[in-house]
């Protein structure tokens, strides 16, 4: 039952599954820091896809994909963080419906 | 065999991604991805990508989780229960129009996916996924844009320092 190697589909339901958690997670909670960890798990589930297709198709583009995804995700997570301690500074609240003011 | 490792891998994965959303301490969540990354490195290795294997432990597991765990720290966040989990209200129209646009992407992907042939998987040599490979790769064909990724990295620096800088003078 467990013989043979891991087929494609199920490293694609791995990152459809870990992509959809995130997505709740962004949607609904409301704490600044898991909303920013929500985004975290959803660059992951891409690159569990990149991967995989690269696996299946020995390629190496698919890992060159998933660098770049990593060099993005670092730039993204110091920018954000550093926006959320200037908010923090005008507003000592993590709370992302209290930031309305650029609300139309 | 690789199934046996896969199965309780992706499990874990899985629940720790659960445990991140549905943690209500901020320093909980961050465990919780902690654990996740390295379920994901784990993945990777099966998949034989070793050197984004190491990468992910390094970048996500070292670098970016310290930077959350020093925020979370910085700015001393209690728990967070009663405030989080809030429905709001929500608008029917636009409810409805995000709701097609989602099944219609759906459709589509299982569509793609179903008509597509998934049996026949190509050789692998034993070079796949070393650091050989992936940075022969990496400096000849996407040479480019690794050096738009050390912009990008740079830009992002400079936007952090004078971001989380009091007063710009």
């Amino acid at each position: 039952m467990f013989e043979g190697t891991v087929p494609l589909e199920h490293y694609l339901t791995l990152s459809a599954v870990l992509f959809v958690i995130g997505i709740v997670g962004v949607l609904v909670r409301r704490n600044v820091i898991v909303v920013f960890m929500s985004i975290e798990i959803m660059l992951n589930a891409v690159n569990i896809s990149l991967i995989a297709f690269d696996h299946y198709l020995n390629l190496s583009n698919g890992q060159i994909f998933s660098f770049m995804v990593m060099c993005v995700a670092a730039a993204e997570v110091s920018v954000g963080l550093a926006i959320i301690i200037a908010l923090h500074r005008n507003k000592p609240t993590v709370n992302l419906d209290e930031f309305n003011l650029l609300k139309w | 065999m690789e199934l046996l490792i896969f199965y309780p891998i992706a499990g874990l994965c899985v629940a720790l991604a659960l445990g991140v959303i549905l943690n209500t301490s901020p320093v909980g969540s961050a465990m919780c991805l902690i654990g996740m990354m390295l379920g994901l490195a784990g993945i990777f290795v099966l998949q034989q990508a070793h050197f984004i294997a190491v990468l992910q432990i390094i970048i996500y597991a070292g670098a970016i989780m310290v930077l959350f765990m020093f925020v979370i720290m910085l700015l001393n966040l209690k728990q967070t229960a009663g405030t989080d989990w809030v429905a709001r209200n929500n608008n029917l129209f636009i409810t409805i129009l995000t709701s097609a646009l989602a099944l219609g992407i759906l459709y589509k992907i299982v569509d793609v996916t179903f008509s597509a042939d998934l049996n026949s998987p190509a050789e692998l040599p034993d070079t796949f996924g070393t650091v050989a490979t992936v940075g022969e790769s990496l400096f000849t064909d996407f040479v480019l844009p690794f050096e738009v990724a050390s912009l990008l990295l740079l830009a992002a620096m400079i936007g952090a320092v004078v971001l989380a800088k009091p007063k710009l003078d």
